[in-house]
C-alpha cells in the first residue's frame, strides 16, 4: 500500500533522512517513534511530498508519488495522488474562515464535485463517528484542541483516502484532550484503515500498532511489532530512548 | 457681500445634489477597481516568476511614485495623443482606482504572506492545486485580516475623489464650484460639499465596521 525506497533528504548540508526503506500492508497501521529532530516528521510530510525528496522514491499502491515529472504535469500528479492521502496536523490547521461543516465539505465539492447534498450528508456521518455532530455550524474559534483535532480527522476522511497520515496529533493538545483524538484513531484501527502515526505516546502506539520504527538521527533504528520492540528492543539507541521516555 | 448666508444652499441643492451622484458612481466604480485590481497585483507580486513579477513591479512602481493629479492629466488630456479618448468619467475611475489598486495590493500582499504555512499545507494535502487553495483557503483569510486597513484605503479613495474635478466630471467638489461661481459664495458651499463629504465616509465606515464584525469570528 505504501512503500518508502532508499529515500533521503537534506536541507542545506543537514541530511535528516539517510536511506529510509518501509512498507505499510493494507489495513495495517504502522507507528513511527523517535527522538525530536530523528526525521520522523519529515518522513511523514515527504510521504504527501509536502517536502521534496533528494533521492528514493515513495509508492502508494502502484503509483509512485515523487515522479520525475516537471511544472504542470507534476502538479496535476500530485494533486490527485494526493486525494488518496489523508492527512492530520500537529496545529490541527483547520480552515478559520469556514464552519465544521464548510471545512469538510469544501475539498469533496471542489475536487470530487460531490454535489453539496450528498456532501454534506457524508460529513454529518463523519461527524457522528468523531462525536461532533452538534458542532456542525461552529467555527474552529469556537472549539477545544480537541474538538479542532477531531475536525480535521473528518475533514481528511471526506476525501475517503486509502491511507490516512498522522503528524503528532496529539503533541499541541491539552493532555486531558488526548484521548478523545486516540479514540477516534483506534476507531479508524478497527475499521482498517491503512495509517501511518507519528507520536510521542508510547502506551497508544503498544495498543495500535501493527509495526513500530523507531528512528534516530535520519535512519531507521529498529523495527518489529509493538510487543516486542517496546519490551525487548535489541539497539542499544532504541533502549536508551525507551528508557528515557519511561523513566 | 459680507457675513454667512446659507439658505442659498436650498436654491442650489439639486447641484449638489447631482453632485453627490456623480460623486458615488465615481467612488463605488474606482473602488471596484481598485480592489479588483489589487488582487493580481498582490498575487504577481508575491510570484516567484519574474517576467510576471517585473512587469507588475513596474506599474506599481510608476502609479505610487507619481502623483494621482498627473496621472489623471495624463489619462485624460495626454491619452486622446495616441488615439485613446476616454470620457471624463472613466479617466476618473481609471485613474483613481488604478492609483488605489496599488496601494490596496500592498496591503493584501502583506495579508496574503502573513497567512500561516499550515494553511497552504492543509489545503494542498487535500488535493488542491495551488490556484484553487489561493482562492479557497488564503485570500478569503488575507482579505479579512486586512480589512481594516483596506478600509482605510478607501476613505482615503472617497476623500482624493475630488481630484478627479480638476478633469471635469461634475461629482461634488466641481458642483460646489459652479455654484459658487454663480453665487459668489464659497464658504456656504465648501462648508456644505465638506458635510457631505463626511456624511459619505461615515456610511462608508459604518460599512466597514459591520464586515469586521461579521468576520470576527470567522478570524
Amino acid at each position: 500500500m505504501v512503500k518508502v525506497i532508499n529515500v533521503f533528504k537534506r536541507f542545506g548540508d543537514n541530511e535528516v533522512l539517510k536511506g529510509i526503506n518501509l512498507e505499510v500492508l493494507r489495513g495495517k497501521i504502522l507507528v513511527i517513534i523517535g527522538p525530536s529532530g530523528s526525521g520522523k516528521s519529515t518522513l511523514l510530510r515527504a510521504i504527501n511530498h509536502l517536502e521534496t525528496v533528494n533521492d528514493g522514491e515513495i509508492w502508494i499502491d502502484d503509483v509512485q508519488v515523487n515522479l520525475p515529472l516537471k511544472g504542470r504535469k507534476f502538479e496535476k500528479h500530485i494533486n490527485r495522488i494526493r486525494q488518496e492521502m489523508g492527512m492530520v496536523f500537529q496545529h490541527f490547521n483547520l480552515f478559520p474562515h469556514m464552519t465544521v461543516m464548510e471545512n469538510i465539505t469544501m475539498a469533496p465539492m471542489l475536487l470530487k464535485k460531490l454535489p453539496r447534498k450528498t456532501a454534506e450528508a457524508a460529513a454529518r456521518r463523519l461527524l457522528g463517528k468523531v462525536d461532533l455532530a452538534d458542532k456542525v455550524n461552529f467555527y474552529p474559534a469556537q472549539l477545544s484542541g480537541g474538538q479542532k483535532q477531531r475536525v480535521a480527522i473528518a475533514r481528511a476522511l471526506a476525501m475517503e483516502p486509502k491511507v490516512m497520515l498522522f503528524d503528532e496529533v496529539t503533541s499541541a493538545l491539552d493532555p486531558e484532550l488526548i484521548g478523545e483524538v486516540n479514540k477516534v484513531m483506534k476507531k479508524l484501527a478497527e475499521e482498517h484503515m491503512t495509517m501511518l502515526i507519528v507520536t510521542h505516546e508510547m502506551r497508544f502506539a503498544a495498543e495500535v500498532a501493527d509495526q513500530v520504527i523507531f528512528m534516530a538521527d535520519g535512519v531507521i533504528v529498529e523495527e518489529g511489532p509493538p510487543r516486542r520492540l517496546f519490551y525487548n528492543p535489541t539497539q542499544e539507541r532504541t533502549q536508551r530512548f525507551l528508557a528515557e521516555v519511561f523513566k | 457681500m459680507t457675513g454667512l448666508n446659507f439658505s442659498v444652499l436650498i436654491e442650489y441643492y439639486p447641484m449638489l445634489l447631482q453632485g453627490l451622484l456623480w460623486t458615488c458612481i465615481l467612488c463605488v466604480a474606482s473602488i471596484s477597481v481598485s480592489l479588483a485590481g489589487g488582487i493580481p497585483l498582490a498575487l504577481s507580486g508575491i510570484s516567484g516568476n519574474r517576467l510576471v513579477r517585473w512587469p507588475f513591479e513596474f506599474f506599481i512602481w510608476v502609479f505610487r511614485g507619481t502623483p494621482l493629479l498627473l496621472q489623471l492629466f495624463l489619462i485624460y488630456f495626454g491619452l486622446p495623443q495616441i488615439g485613446i479618448y476616454l470620457s471624463p468619467i472613466v479617466s476618473g475611475i481609471l485613474g483613481l482606482g488604478l492609483h488605489y489598486a496599488v496601494y490596496n495590493s500592498d496591503v493584501m500582499r502583506a495579508g496574503i504572506v502573513a497567512v500561516e504555512r499550515g494553511q497552504h499545507e492543509a489545503s494542498r494535502s487535500l488535493g488542491l492545486s495551488r490556484a484553487q487553495t489561493m482562492r479557497k483557503v488564503i485570500l478569503p483569510q488575507a482579505l479579512r485580516n486586512v480589512a481594516p486597513a483596506l478600509g482605510n484605503n478607501l476613505i482615503a479613495l472617497l476623500k482624493e475623489s475630488a481630484l478627479v474635478s480638476i478633469i471635469t466630471v461634475p461629482e461634488l467638489t466641481l458642483s460646489a464650484q459652479r455654484a459658487i461661481s454663480e453665487t459668489f459664495r464659497p464658504f456656504e458651499f465648501y462648508f456644505a460639499a465638506g458635510a457631505i463629504y463626511y456624511g459619505i465616509n461615515y456610511f462608508l465606515e459604518l460599512g466597514l465596521k459591520r464586515v469586521e464584525k461579521k468576520t470576527a469570528l470567522s478570524r
